[in-house]
């Protein structure tokens, strides 16, 4: 441990370099998510945070070595949707930004504005593996959860590195239960607003108010609806899917995102026919709720297999168990998806819903998010070596290690608080 | 048999055996012999300690040879290519093959490049009292009437027909513990049950398995009770942990007076007897005679539901199961079971163990954790990944895999590949077999069923599972459960894959669509 300690801190301390001259990894066994598929003794050379080639020739001339032979060379982990850095302590509300259940707002709400990168849960799932992820807030009194972001895991001040990228809804039970009592109230607020928004401002009123949104909600609502920002919908059962892609008839220029999905096997061609990506937690199997009577471990493999492109993520473990999607994607190819689609529901698919193609690939010219793992990437004994986040290797250090070496050894002579390593 | 006597504290329980009840109103009864009337001896006041016995018979099973596997025998160790014997529903034989005599004619697996292991126990389950669907109709888990509710019992709000059930037993799962929740204090007894499809409780229960009592510290009573008005201001007691621990001082102390009356009972109800039974009136024809007569046999406490579990306790019969995350807690915990003499079974969620592992394993207190589970609460603020390997390197430590979730429960196995691999980077030296102690072994040992399953040992029931690969693995499944040495679960057969009644003609029938 102590190695991998001294190992780590080198390569932070190397970090400031990466922008000098060119990095190569070389030797491992490289995962692309590209045509050049896996590439085994390949060669990652990195300059200036951007992949400058992925091969497998050998490092150019100059270029910092570092040697992954026997390693696993990767994209950085995408979290299509969590919630690091919006809650500290889940059950405390003051350090709980991820709903707004008393704000009067909806889609005016940005999780962006709520991020704290200080957040312990940050280091904590870069460490991981994950660089990249979606910050998606559910909805608070209402059916819509406000915009998402996107976020690298650098904990630093600048991490938000896109806004406004996606919008939460619900319909399903949730959305019932917020609408009024059924799904029949849920579906005709969300037409109603998507018709207001549609209208802002020439069909208000005088006094700034639609059908159902004032003008300040209208004008949020809009990018949503005019297909320039994607609606992320979070349903369950199969009646509910084929509901909501009825929009895209209605709506034929809005952007759709499936959230849940959990019975999206039944109705996989009409939600590959219809193009809409979706987001699943492949181990929901438990008929919790009777949306979700037909929940399978083989959801996301059948989704895959008919053609539906499909992430990963669990929105139940999105704040402090974000790292939770190497585990997904592994038991998903238990359940019969491929390791490549499945490595892609954490890495390239997430980066394509949001429309980063620079992200989630090792490609030339992608940004040089490269994780080094001891092993296969989906093992559950597997973690990485080194986590690069556009170029720049970073610390495999959290308040959890911290707490680890403090109380690794207990039989010492001071008490544990002075130990600070 | 009906007047058969217990006697109050029994020496050992014997669950399942017999379950005779008299009336405390009998105080006396009488009996004719030969036609003569004669004044009957009073009897002892006693209450059956298993008014709900275990139904459970083993499904019907074969002889059986599993041959060429990987064999983790649960104690720590791994035999290559080796085999496990089963026979009449016990394991008769595990090593290598050569060494076993084996039956002609009787049915073999040839498990060649599959591991087989103990089956897995998980010690803290919520199934069929927070079963699936979770409406509102279904929370049977937690009593939250007030913060001591020892005298509720699991078993009487477990449905049977959850379908975690069958995802449990699909994830190699053979016997659990169903708890009450945490919201109490005393949150009442857990039952130990074999993770089989039944139609009632009693036909899942663990026969000759202890009773367990649920307890919990910390966050969870004190908002329950203390914020539970509205969740702004004091609703009653306990409002804050000093009230927590002085409610369970309160409990136990109730608890010790109740013993002692009926300890107090039971000495001078023998004494009674022994007069009674003067050679006079051994005869059965003892003389009207004032002199001779023994006097009234003493009267009898009332009984007291909540009490009685708390007294099993203090007798030793019924093991604690403590929900607790914070280090400075357990140790607090610790210091209140020896004042009032009894002992922690286990620590529950212990998401701070690792801060602690010595004082646990001094007190031989095992650590039932979660792989990773941490920062929902305040109380789990500090939880590391290295939790389980951390309790498991103290000498003498005891450290379980727990899931105290209906989708966690079915995949224990890699709950525990996670610490494992986290504890071997931190240079805690554990191999895979020794781990597997996490999720069998240990958890028998602390529900007191080690001698009946847990471990691959002739004698014990043949609770086994044969695993697609190495059960560390994620892309490994369970290929074959067995319990009692029936096929609880076949991968491979549908015929071998029970469905719920809840689910039956349902569109996913039970994942099996």
């Amino acid at each position: 441990m102590i190695g991998k300690l001294l190992v780590a801190a080198t390569l932070f301390a190397a970090a400031p370099c990466a922008f000098a001259q060119a990095i190569a990894i070389t030797g491992g066994r490289i995962v692309t998510n590209t045509s050049q598929d896996v590439i085994e003794n390949g060669t990652v050379v990195i300059t200036n945070g951007r992949i400058v080639s992925v091969g497998p020739g050998s490092a150019p001339a100059g270029a910092t070595i570092v040697d992954a032979n026997g390693k696993w060379v990767t994209p950085g982990l995408f979290a299509a949707l969590s919630r690091i850095g919006l809650a500290e302590v889940d059950s405390e509300d003051s350090t709980n930004n991820i709903s707004a259940g008393r704000s009067k707002f909806q889609a005016s709400l940005r999780a962006a504005d709520s991020f704290d990168p200080d957040n312990t849960a940050i280091a904590v799932s870069r460490i991981e593996g994950v660089t990249r992820v979606a910050l998606v807030d559910p909805a608070g009194d209402g059916l819509l959860g406000g915009y998402g972001a996107l976020a690298d895991t650098t904990g630093s001040f600048n991490s938000i590195f896109a806004r406004d990228v996606v919008m939460y809804a619900e319909l399903g039970e949730g959305g019932a239960a917020s609408a009024g009592g059924s799904r029949s109230a849920a579906w005709t607020w969300l037409t109603t607003a998507i018709d207001d928004a549609k209208v802002y401002p020439r069909g208000f009123t005088e006094d700034g108010e639609g059908d159902l949104l004032s003008s300040k909600e209208a004008l949020a609502f809009k990018p949503v609806v005019e297909g320039r920002v994607p609606l992320m919908i979070e349903v369950h059962s199969a009646a509910d899917i084929l509901q909501v892609l009825t929009l895209r008839q209605r709506e034929p220029r809005m952007k759709l995102i499936l959230l849940g999905a959990t019975e999206g096997w039944r109705v996989a061609d009409q939600i590959a026919a219809a193009s809409v990506p979706v987001i699943v937690n492949p181990l929901t199997n438990l008929p919790d709720r009777f949306e979700q009577l037909a929940a399978t471990l083989e959801n996301a493999g059948r989704l895959s297999k008919a053609g539906v492109k499909v992430a990963i993520a669990d929105p139940n473990e999105a704040t402090h168990n974000t790292r939770f999607i190497q585990q997904l994607a592994g038991n998903a190819v238990a359940n019969g998806m491929s390791w490549a689609d499945a490595f892609a529901a954490i890495t390239s698919v997430p980066a394509s819903i949001y429309g980063r193609t620079d992200l989630g690939s090792l490609k030339s010219g992608a940004i040089a998010d490269v994780v080094i793992w001891d092993g296969d990437p989906l093992e559950l004994m597997s973690s990485p070596d080194a986590v690069y986040i556009a170029g720049v290797s970073t610390p495999m250090v959290s308040r959890q290690t911290k707490l680890r070496d403090r109380y690794l050894n207990l039989d010492e002579n001071k008490p544990q608080a002075y130990e600070r390593q | 048999m009906n007047w058969r006597l217990h006697v109050l504290p029994a020496v050992a329980l014997a669950l399942g055996a017999c379950a005779t009840t008299t009336e405390p109103s009998a105080k006396t009864s009488t009996s004719a012999a030969a036609g003569q009337p004669v004044k009957a001896l009073a009897v002892r006041v006693s209450y059956p300690k298993d008014p709900f016995p275990s139904t459970y018979k083993p499904m019907p099973s074969e002889v059986v040879l599993i041959r060429n596997a990987t064999v983790f025998d649960g104690l720590g160790g791994e035999i290559t290519n080796g085999a496990v014997l089963i026979q009449n529903g016990k394991i008769v034989a595990v090593g290598a093959e050569a060494s076993m005599t084996v039956p002609a004619g009787i049915k073999t697996i040839d498990a060649s490049g599959r591991w087989v292991t103990p089956g897995i126990i998980d010690i803290h389950s919520h199934l069929g009292v927070y079963p699936s669907p979770g409406i509102s109709a279904h929370q049977d888990g937690n009593e939250i009437s007030g913060p001591v509710t020892a005298e509720v019992w699991a078993e009487h709000g477990l449905w049977p027909q959850d379908p975690g059930f069958t995802r449990a037993m699909a994830g190699g799962i053979t016997a659990m513990e169903i708890l009450p929740g945490s919201a109490n204090l005393f949150g009442g007894r857990g039952v130990i049950i074999k993770a089989v499809p039944a139609r009632t409780a009693q036909g899942m229960k663990f026969p000759g398995a202890p009773y367990t009592l649920k307890m919990a510290c910390g966050e969870n009573p004190k908002r329950v009770y203390g914020y539970g008005n509205g969740g702004n201001g004091p609703g009653g007691k306990p409002y804050s942990r000093m009230g927590n621990v002085a409610g369970y001082r309160e409990a136990w102390q109730s608890a010790t007076e109740y013993k002692r009356k009926w300890d107090k009972y039971n000495a001078d109800f023998d004494v009674w007897e022994k007069e009674s039974k003067s050679p006079k009136a051994k005869d059965g024809r003892k003389q009207d005679d004032q002199d001779d007569k023994p006097g009234d046999p003493p009267d009898a406490p009332d009984r007291n539901l909540q009490l009685d579990t708390m007294m099993g306790v203090l007798n030793g019969e019924i093991l604690v199961q403590q929900h607790c995350y914070r280090a400075d807690e357990m140790a607090q915990i610790i210091d209140v079971a020896k004042e009032f003499g009894y002992h922690v079974s286990a620590f529950h969620h212990g998401v701070e163990a690792y801060k602690i592992a010595d004082l646990l394993a001094a007190n031989g207190i095992c650590g039932a954790l979660w792989a990773d589970w941490w920062g929902f609460k305040a109380e789990a603020y500090d939880g590391i990944r290295e939790n389980l390997p951390m309790v498991h390197k103290a000498k003498g430590g005891c450290a379980i895999v727990h899931s105290d979730d209906a989708n966690g429960i079915q995949r224990l196995n890699q709950e525990a590949a996670k610490a494992l691999a986290d504890g071997l980077k931190a240079g805690i030296k554990i191999s895979k077999p020794e781990a597997w102690t996490w999720l069998s072994r240990n958890p028998a040992k602390a529900l007191g069923i080690l001698d009946k399953t847990g471990t691959l040992e002739p004698g014990k029931g043949a609770d086994v599972v044969i695993w697609s690969g190495d059960p560390f693995s994620v892309f490994t499944r369970a290929d074959l459960v067995f319990v009692d040495g029936a096929v609880t679960w076949n991968r491979q057969d549908a015929n071998s894959q029970p469905v719920m009644d809840f689910e039956l003609g349902q569109p996913g029938e039970g994942d099996r669509k």
